[in-house]
């Protein structure tokens, strides 16, 4: 049954990941009611590998790299998708969601009360800003926070940079931006730049220990970075589709 | 205007009503007209450790919700008369503190107080918001210990965000960090965290370590603030808080491992 290869083995397997339903496109929303799910477990979600179902969604776009991040920003590693339109589909793809087929028989689609709206141009809208008031901050405009960032705090900064001239983001602790992040103390908790899938975006840092790091929705967590780095300054940036951990 | 400090950690258990009553008599005993007030409504702990659990009439509650006045309420120490105590309600509900009704008795206070401490509850809710909300300084209180380290550093975070100083943009809370039950012998042995450990980790000015020490339950059996023990460590460690509090620069002491001694003989190696 197995290919037998020097360095692998390839078998089937299987597994139960849970299933997040997405009921609305509004992921303002959703990220609400994640914060009060978190609040009460913080441990919740963490590092659980999660499938997005999005058979009862309209056709509308979905805005996969911020929901990704989203996601990724209270702990869960998203690892495909599961319904939705072809256009919602292929947008996923862009965020490397595996498209995963119904697990009993293809379900017919949901019924769509407006013929019109078949869903071919929506993939387009994925990554253009949403809500008003990100628009209200200027593009490229850097967030700076001079204070200790303190377990069950998060910043994010929208459109643009997030500069942290402080001793410490504990453990605990969330930073994300849409463009880079520049940590000038210790690092101890979870750092995401690119939130919205900017893949030039890196990560600067004197002292790295973080518990995860993320450019553009790639991840890699404390055990996945080497030992080497560990209290180093680095600089963490996508190479193709690796996240690259490299001294300053 | 009095000076607000809350005493506060996350976790339980770890020293604050023992070091509101000492901290509280300390500044006391310089001459600084000081009141301590138990926010932990429900358990009432403070009145017991600093002795005056038979003078009380009105508490903390009463005074917020009108049937009482402040000076009805508040206890004077008797070892020390710069020192006030306003008690918690035993029976009442925790929702009796509103951030209204607590800022309007800080307000009338603060005319006749040089310090006020809050001695916050357990926790992250409703109490422990309550005793931090107005606070001009934070005295953290940590164990050596992961769990209470990780509490406190939420802690901070809620200071800085939820307090009336982040909420008007106001300077920052002054933080200040106090690790007590200090086990030298254990921290030796790896069990427990160091200073350094701790500081390296919340990254905060240390005020104070006061050591692991049986004076401290003797203190609270007999309702005297162990800061009155002038002859045990930890009484001595509470004086050198208040101290560096007030601005001098003391050495921190108490943090190696006794040298002789049977106890010290005992746990070598
Ligand atoms: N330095 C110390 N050495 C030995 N025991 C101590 C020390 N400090 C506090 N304790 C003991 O720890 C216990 C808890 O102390 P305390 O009541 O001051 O804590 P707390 O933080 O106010 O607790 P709570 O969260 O329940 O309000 C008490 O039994 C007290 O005697
Ligand atoms: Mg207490």
């Amino acid at each position: 049954m197995a290919q037998a290869g020097s360095t692998f083995d390839l078998k089937a397997g299987s597994f139960t990941f849970p299933t997040l339903f997405l009921q609305s496109g509004n992921l303002d929303t959703l990220s609400e009611e994640l914060d009060a799910r978190v609040e009460q477990a913080p441990e919740f979600f963490r590092n659980t590998p999660v499938v997005i179902d999005l058979s009862a969604l309209e056709s509308g776009g979905v805005d996969f790299p911020l929901l990704v991040g989203l996601m990724r920003g209270h702990g869960m590693l998203p690892v495909g998708v599961r319904g939705g339109t072809p256009a919602q589909q292929e947008s996923a793809e862009l965020m490397e969601l595996a498209v995963l087929s119904e697990a009993r028989g293809r379900r017919p689609p949901p019924e769509r009360t407006s013929p019109s709206a078949s869903g071919q141009s929506e993939g387009a809208a994925a990554g253009e800003p949403k809500s008003g008031a990100e628009q209200l901050r200027s593009a490229n405009q850097a967030t700076i926070v001079d204070r200790p960032v303190r377990s069950g705090q998060r910043i994010y900064a929208p459109g643009g940079d997030l500069v942290v001239v402080a001793a410490v983001v504990s453990s605990g602790a969330e930073l994300m931006a849409d463009g880079n992040v520049h940590i000038y103390g210790t690092l101890r908790g979870r750092v995401l730049a690119g939130v919205k899938g900017n893949r030039e975006a890196r990560i600067f840092c004197r002292d790295l220990r973080a518990e995860l790091v993320s450019v553009a929705g790639r991840y890699l967590i404390s055990e996945d970075i080497e030992r080497r780095f560990n209290g180093a300054q680095v600089q963490i940036r996508l190479d193709g589709d690796r996240l690259i951990v490299d001294d300053l | 205007m009095a000076r607000i400090m809350v005493v506060t950690s996350g976790k339980g258990g770890v020293g604050k009503t023992t070091t509101a009553a000492a901290f509280g008599m300390g500044l006391a005993l310089r001459g600084y007209k000081t009141a301590v007030i138990d926010f932990d409504v429900g358990l009432r702990n403070l009145d017991l450790i600093m002795g005056c659990e038979r003078r009380v009439v009105y508490d903390f509650v009463n005074v917020i919700s009108g049937d009482a006045n402040l000076n009805q309420a508040l206890i004077r120490d008797k070892r020390c008369h710069q020192l006030y105590v306003l008690p918690a309600s035993q029976t009442k509900d925790k929702e009796a503190l509103t951030l209204e009704g607590v800022g309007r008795v800080l307000e009338a206070m603060g005319k006749d107080f040089d310090y006020i401490l809050c001695d916050s509850p357990a926790g992250i809710e409703h109490g422990a918001n309550m005793a931090m909300y107005y606070a001009d300084d934070a005295l953290v209180v940590t164990n050596p210990e992961v769990s209470s380290v990780r509490d406190s550093d939420r802690m901070l975070g809620i200071l800085s965000s939820k307090s009336r100083r982040a909420e008007n943009g106001d300077e920052p809370i002054r933080e200040f960090l106090l690790l007590t039950r200090y086990n030298p012998v254990r921290v030796a042995s790896g069990d427990m965290l160091s200073v350094e450990d701790v500081q390296e980790i919340l990254a905060l000015e240390l005020l104070g370590v006061i050591p692991e020490s049986e004076a401290v339950l003797n203190a609270s059996n007999s309702g005297v603030p162990v800061i009155l023990d002038e002859t045990s460590h930890a009484g001595q460690a509470y004086a050198d808080l208040v101290s560096r509090y007030l601005g001098e620069d003391l050495p921190h002491r108490f943090l190696d491992v006794p040298k002789k001694g049977l106890f010290g003989r005992l746990f070598k190696g």
